[in-house]
């Protein structure tokens, strides 16, 4: 080896500029070869096509996926439909393009101009979408003027519609098309971006599953005439469509759930307890989402806005409502497993109950007597609960809500799900900057007070009793299947915990569930039937404080009066499906509540013992649409009273 | 420090030195920076004089910075190598940890009324620093070996990591290549450049899926039409009318179709070179790039005649540098590799990579007029 002699001279080096001399020789002799190839031999080529511009970008718009229900039925398709554009560069006459347009179309100049406008910043041979969805006659007029009108083009693409319409409106949602804000964020690495005109889901499925639902739109560089007629197309760029999306909801349940709340403003969540799949989910006053989608007026938007029952809002998940006597399960888990009291104790359960001075009643005017833990589920008994919550404390009370999901979201794929609330000491001192009153825990023990929750949560802690404490993640889509097949996405059970339970404690708990509804003096007699076996509590959620008992609901104001809850599972010896009903100003949970629950699990129940799956008949469809429109408006004029 | 100075000013009054400078390569630079800011004017001056303006004042800067370059003794840039290394990777981790993402990127620092790229600084700092390196160890007559290997991709590995995490393909890319420039001419010995070979083609894959969803989609549309994206596809098309419209003579300045009426995307930065050919023709292209491998040949041979391993070094990776940008650049708008982002040198509008080029030129010439001063 050569001994390193810090030698400062490059001399060994020189000799190596050769190559790269070499290299940048040959690299920039290809380059000039290139450009001789397209400055020389491609010249009269490529001068024609820039003569008069003559390239354009015609977008062909991916068809969105499908979605169906679990059978494969569809809930939202695709159907032809026209739009009118405009080529800006194309147009000769502004002034009579805009008045021709505006004889022949339903449109006004200002709407025209406005458009136009908002595409200023694009280049002019770029098409822009004037009126989407015009009607088969105004696309024959346009049609068969159209050599008379330089630069108004039609395309023809996938529009949406909603066959089913209000019963899975709030599931499926709508569509809308892009804003500004999508448009700004179209730099961002790893999105396909967004183009002025596109339709982005805007609620729902549809806005939750976007990415996979959207496909990717193609188009083709295409050359044309003078007047912007096609010539030859270029190269073309096939559209991917977006992915099928099928949900876990049976259709057939869905619509059951929808006609049982018809009239109602309220929720239903149906789920399986083994799989955590939602078999139902309904929101009621409902809307239409093929006229969001097709495009309304302002006018008819704000009034949908405006509405003062929140037509929009998915009540099932966004609804956050006092559990009530529906959490009493879960105060009796708690106790019992905190050895508060034994499953045989019995206390006394008056008609009220005192504590500080403050006197704190019972539903019941005659009180229930000295009954133990069982019985005091089974009549929903309060002054019980709240001597025992008053032991437990409610920083407990707390722990366990949570451990069967409450006051967290359940994470389902859906935007905007709300989180519930479940008060402890520390939330309090934090937001009220006040001590917690041991009181406040009294209200807390019965689900009233500051405690809220989801029915979609309620659903779902109900499913962790009736199926042994396992806490799922309820769950919306069954599979995600490529419009050709070749690529299939399935989505397994989600488990969020096993709740660490002595499996007495959960027996019993069932047990008085099912007493609820089949013991004498249960508060749910009426879910008693031949067929099946529900087990379920009932509930009714303070909205004001009431100085008396309420005999009659149709004295008090409809916005004063309570909510009626009912939440419950079926057959109770292997449970196949939790039902959660809320009927906001329903009066009490087992008079409102309870019989929509039993028309839900009766429909599931029968027909799968049946082995029929739900096929709807078009005029089933047509049926229902009309039904569901009469029902919402009813729902809407309800609200004024 | 004072007399460091003064020592300074001496020497550039030397007439040796003022002897000695390569008028030639300045000359070709000062053309090639003309024809860019004509070209700006001619493809953005129906909208608005903006890029224009700005890069009139970048164009000023990098007069300054040109001039400081060639002053300053380049045994001073041997000297503080670390610290100057040091110092472009402590941006680079500002610029990808401290700054707001613009579309979706991080790679500029703001300084108020300008703000610039660190990932250009990064470029003359590697080149500074492998230089260093380079000229401070025994190269085997065979070449440079695995172990030897260790220390330059250590130098190289840092910036590159952070510059494709901002994420800038184009920058990573450039550095990878001045890199392997600069060690293939140093020499590296057969067998260590087939083993590498051999190692890493299974590799390639893998690396597939670090890249960005929009860094694929730009890849793949050159390598198969068939998934291109309608955009990407559209622009090199449009790139590729600009400039075979152009024919033989050109239609003359400012009288291109293509570029002011925006067919083209960024037609005042990567997009510059077809502007100039759909007006200037393939006689402009030709002369364009005849600058070009004026430049470059001019470098090498200062690189030749460098008195120390050093300057030749140096000289050598920014003859490289300039290289691959004109060679990405070209390649990419012609329709002969894949859209990456890549500036052409003097002529795209962007005043980090212009203040970087000037500089680079600058060294150069302050390497050559010293050749004879020990």
């Amino acid at each position: 080896m050569k001994t390193f002699f810090p030698d400062k001279e490059p001399s060994d080096l020189i000799g190596r500029l050769v190559v790269p001399l070499a290299v940048a020789a040959v690299v920039f002799f290809i380059l000039i070869a290139q450009l001789w190839n397209l400055q020389v031999m491609g010249a009269s080529r490529y001068r024609e096509l820039s003569l008069n511009n003559r390239v354009r970008l015609t977008k062909s718009t991916a068809p969105r996926g499908l979605i169906f229900d679990r059978n494969g039925i569809r809930l939202a398709e695709n159907r032809p439909g026209f739009d009118l554009l405009v080529v800006p560069e194309d147009i000769v006459d502004w002034n009579a393009t805009t008045s021709k347009l505006t004889e022949m179309v339903d449109i006004t100049p200002e709407m025209i101009e406005g458009r136009v406008s908002k595409a200023r910043k694009r280049p002019p041979f770029e098409a822009i979408k004037i009126k989407g969805d015009i009607s088969w006659e105004e696309m024959a007029r346009i049609e068969s003027a159209k050599f008379r009108l330089p630069g108004v083009a039609l395309s023809v693409g996938p529009k949406r519609s909603y066959p089913i319409g209000e019963a899975t409106a709030h599931l499926v949602g709508y569509l809308g098309e892009v804003g500004d804000k999508e448009l700004k964020q179209n730099g961002e690495p790893g999105t396909v971006p967004y183009r002025l005109g596109d339709v982005i889901g805007r609620h729902g499925i549809e806005r939750a599953l976007e990415d996979k639902i959207r496909g990717r739109d193609g188009g083709s560089h295409v050359e044309v005439d003078a007047v912007g007629r096609e010539i030859k197309v270029i190269k073309r760029f096939p559209p991917i469509p977006g992915n099928n999306i099928y949900l876990t909801i049976d259709l057939g349940l869905q619509l059951e759930a929808a006609r049982a709340l018809e009239g109602r403003a309220g929720a239903i969540v149906a789920m399986d307890p083994k799989t955590g799949e939602i078999l139902a989910m309904v929101s009621s006053p409902s809307f239409d989402p093929n006229r969001i989608t097709t495009g309304m007026t302002t006018k008819e938007w704000k009034a949908l806005l405006d509405n003062p029952m929140s037509v929009l809002t998915n009540r099932s998940i966004q609804g956050q409502y006092p559990p009530a006597s529906i959490l009493k399960p879960i105060t009796a888990t708690a106790v019992l497993e905190e050895g508060i009291i034994t499953a045989t104790r019995k206390i006394e359960a008056g008609s009220s109950f005192t504590f500080a001075k403050e006197k704190y009643r019972d539903w019941k005017k005659e009180g229930h007597g000295k009954i133990n833990i069982y019985r005091a589920i089974v009549e929903s008994s309060d002054t019980f609960f709240y001597q025992v919550a008053l032991e437990l404390g409610i920083d407990k009370l707390a722990f366990y809500a949570r451990g069967f999901g409450l006051g967290e979201k359940t994470g389902i794929t859906l935007g905007n799900e709300k989180s519930g609330l479940i008060p402890d000491r520390a939330w309090k001192l934090d937001t009220y900057k006040t001590p917690w009153y041991r009181g406040e825990t009294i209200n807390a023990s019965v689900g009233q007070g500051f405690m809220l929750a989801t029915p979609i949560q309620l659903a779902n802690a109900y499913a962790a009793i009736a199926n042994g404490g396992t806490v799922l993640k309820p769950k919306l889509i069954r599979e995600v299947r490529s419009q050709d097949g070749t690529t299939t996405e399935t989505f397994s059970v989600e488990k969020v915990s096993k709740l660490p339970l002595a499996p007495s404690t959960l027996k019993l708990i069932r047990k008085a569930l099912k007493g609820v509804v089949n013991d004498e003096g249960g508060t749910a007699r009426g879910l008693m039937n031949k067929d099946f076996v529900v087990a379920g509590k009932t509930g009714t959620a303070q909205v004001v404080r009431m100085k008396e008992r309420i005999k009659d609901i149709e004295e008090v104001p409809y916005k004063l009066r309570d909510h009626a809850w009912f939440v419950g599972f079926a057959p109770y010896e292997d449970p196949s499906i939790v039902v959660a009903v809320i009927v906001e100003h329903g009066g009490f949970g087992s008079r409102t509540a309870a019989p929509i629950a039993l028309k839900v699990f009766r429909n599931y129940l029968v027909r799968v013992k049946e082995g029929s799956p739900f096929k709807p008949t078009p005029p089933e469809l047509k049926e229902r649409d009309r039904v569901t429109v009469t029902g919402a408006s009813a729902v809407a004029t309800g609200g004024e009273v | 420090m004072k007399n460091l100075l003064k020592n300074m000013t001496l020497q550039l009054f030397d007439r040796r030195l003022l002897a000695q400078i390569d008028w030639a390569i300045i000359i070709t630079m000062a053309i090639l920076a003309v024809i860019g800011l004509m070209t700006i004017y001619s493809a953005t001056y129906t909208r608005n004089l903006y890029y224009y303006d700005r890069h009139t004042l970048w164009m000023i800067i990098a007069t300054i910075v040109f001039i400081m370059a060639v002053i300053v003794d380049y045994s001073l840039l041997e000297r503080f190598s670390y610290q100057i290394y040091g110092l472009s990777i402590l941006l680079l981790a500002a610029v990808l940890f401290l700054s707001p993402a613009v579309a979706g990127t991080h790679r500029w620092i703001s300084l108020g009324f300008i703000s610039f790229q660190p990932s250009e600084f990064a470029k003359l700092a590697l080149i500074i620093m492998l230089a260093k390196h380079l000229s401070g160890v025994a190269i085997p007559k065979k070449g440079l070996d695995l172990k030897g290997l260790v220390k330059p991709v250590l130098i190289l590995i840092f910036p590159f990591i952070l510059i494709a995490r901002e994420p800038d393909l184009g920058t990573a890319l450039t550095l990878f290549l001045i890199f392997t420039s600069m060690i293939l001419v140093t020499k590296v010995s057969r067998r260590t450049i087939t083993g590498i070979l051999l190692a890493f083609s299974p590799l390639l894959p893998l690396g597939w899926s670090f890249l960005k969803e929009y860094q694929k989609a730009r890849i793949l549309s050159f390598f198969q039409p068939s998934s291109d994206t309608l955009g990407s596809g559209y622009h090199l098309l449009q790139s590729k009318i600009a400039i075979g419209s152009g024919g033989f003579t050109g239609k003359g300045y400012m009288k291109g179709t293509q570029g002011s009426l925006s067919f083209l995307p960024e037609h005042h930065t990567d997009f510059i070179f077809p502007i100039l050919a759909e007006e200037w023709g393939f006689i402009g292209s030709l002369v364009l790039i005849s600058l070009f491998f004026l430049l470059i040949q001019r470098g090498l041979n200062t690189a030749r005649n460098s008195k120390d391993r050093f300057g030749f070094l140096v000289a050598l990776g920014i003859s490289a540098m300039l290289f691959w940008h004109v060679t990405i650049n070209l390649a990419m708008v012609c329709g002969l590799m894949p859209v990456v982002g890549m500036p052409l040198p003097f002529l795209s509008y962007g005043g980090s990579f212009l203040v970087t080029a000037f500089a680079g030129i600058g060294i150069i010439v302050n390497i050559g007029m010293r050749r004879f001063i020990f």
